[in-house]
């Protein structure tokens, strides 16, 4: 079945991301939806990997700098994000660290790899085959966003403290670093069109599912 | 152009444009990618759950969010307390964020919605600019993250376990039914078919 699909772009036709009308290439905005018309990005995968470096480096900061300052009789404990893991492990609530870590550590740098294997895999001949790559890039686009848990936790913890609730602890400067790492790779994975590796999926002849 | 053709936007597939019986879904025949459903009543469900989000959302920030008890006092804060006393601090950039992500952009989802919707079904044809409006709705999903919020709350409260025992309000339980809510409008909402209630 795969090999036999015909694209838009084969039949001198581009399509519409937003609404699924097909036009002739030449067209540039959808005249159903107004949406814009690119049948490939012009600019091929410049916007993923600028995205991509970006989140990569804010990642780094995020990592290395505390999340949270606590302050308690007198001492200041600064932890990181995989401290913040290991103390929730210590008092004993596994599954919270589970789900910390996967959001903090396990899902951002999934991304990373994931992200530069579609892209790469966009460029070489293709050593994932069509249909694992789309499993690759659904699952990247669904679960990317999730990775945000840790700025709320800080944001209700650093809220709490200026209502007086608890005494104090603030926000380090990772929890913005760690967002902004957060938000470029959803904007890296935006920028990559699946398009692209379906196209080099579709050239390989032994390609199958 | 040929409106009896569309193309997958995952892969580029192209195919015909079929209308579907009740249930059915049409998918792609290269890369399976779901391109339209066929709910009975899909576009009222959608917009009966993006009304449903203001009103949430409201209880959502009036009502106590989350109540601290120890050592004979008893105190309560609201989601707008939380803002306003993280707003006047050095964290006002993180406070401006949040806010962003888990209150302006559902509810100006919802909104735009309720706007592209509701004149349809009330029998007075698409709005002036129900276009721009939805394709709006559709890109500013990933950025909406209420229902994220919420697995963050749980996590805080383990937190502070240790440091004070904080219990949740009403208002919590209603950010709970807005991420819901706004998991179901995913469901529901079959792009195709709106575009072509619009066009």
């Amino acid at each position: 079945m795969t090999g036999e699909a015909i694209t838009a772009r084969q039949t001198g036709r581009v399509a519409c991301t937003d609404c699924g009308r097909v036009w002739p290439i030449t067209q540039q905005r959808c005249d159903r939806c107004g949406g814009r018309l690119r049948s490939r990005p012009a600019n091929g995968l410049e916007a993923v990997w600028a995205w991509w470096v970006a989140g990569v480096l804010f990642y780094i900061p995020a990592n290395v700098y505390p999340m949270l300052v606590t302050q308690s009789f007198g001492r200041e404990e600064h932890s990181t994000i995989l401290g913040g893991v290991v103390e929730l492990a210590d008092q004993g609530a596994w599954a919270v660290a589970a789900i910390v870590f996967t959001a903090s550590i396990a899902i951002p740098i999934g991304k990373f790899i994931a992200i530069a294997l579609l892209a790469i895999s966009v460029r070489r001949a293709s050593f994932l085959s069509g249909h694992k790559m789309s499993h690759v890039y659904e699952l990247v686009e669904l679960i990317g966003r999730w990775s945000m848990i840790d700025i709320f936790v800080v944001a209700i913890l650093s809220a709490l403290v200026q209502l007086n609730f608890v005494a104090s602890l603030h926000a380090g400067p990772a929890a913005v670093c760690f967002a902004l790492s957060v938000a470029f790779t959803m904007l890296s994975a935006r920028a990559f069109d699946s398009r692209l590796y379906w196209d080099q999926a579709g050239k390989s002849p032994g390609d199958s599912h | 152009m040929d409106e009896t053709l569309t193309a997958c936007h995952v892969c580029d597939a192209i195919c015909s444009d079929k209308d579907l019986a009740p249930g059915e879904r049409m998918r792609c025949p290269r890369c399976r990618t779901v391109l339209r459903t066929s709910r009975r009543a899909a576009a009222d469900q959608l917009l009966a759950l993006a009304l449903a989000v203001p009103p949430l959302m409201a209880v959502g920030l009036i009502a106590p969010f989350l109540s601290l008890t120890g050592s004979g006092l008893h105190k309560e804060a609201s989601v707008l307390d939380a803002a306003i006393a993280v707003g006047g601090s050095g964290t006002w950039y993180l406070a401006l964020a949040v806010g962003i992500m888990i209150v302006a952009l559902p509810v100006m989802r919802a909104l735009a919605l309720c706007y592209v919707l509701l004149p349809m079904r009330l029998g007075f044809g698409a709005a002036r600019h129900a276009k721009p409006m939805f394709r709006f709705a559709i890109h500013l999903r990933p950025w909406s993250m209420a229902e994220i919020f919420i697995i963050g709350v749980a996590v805080a409260l383990i937190k502070l376990s240790g440091l004070a025992s904080v219990d949740i309000g009403p208002a919590f339980w209603s950010f709970v039914a807005l991420g819901i809510v706004v998991l179901m409008e995913d469901a529901v909402l079959c792009r195709r078919s709106i575009w072509d209630s619009l066009a």
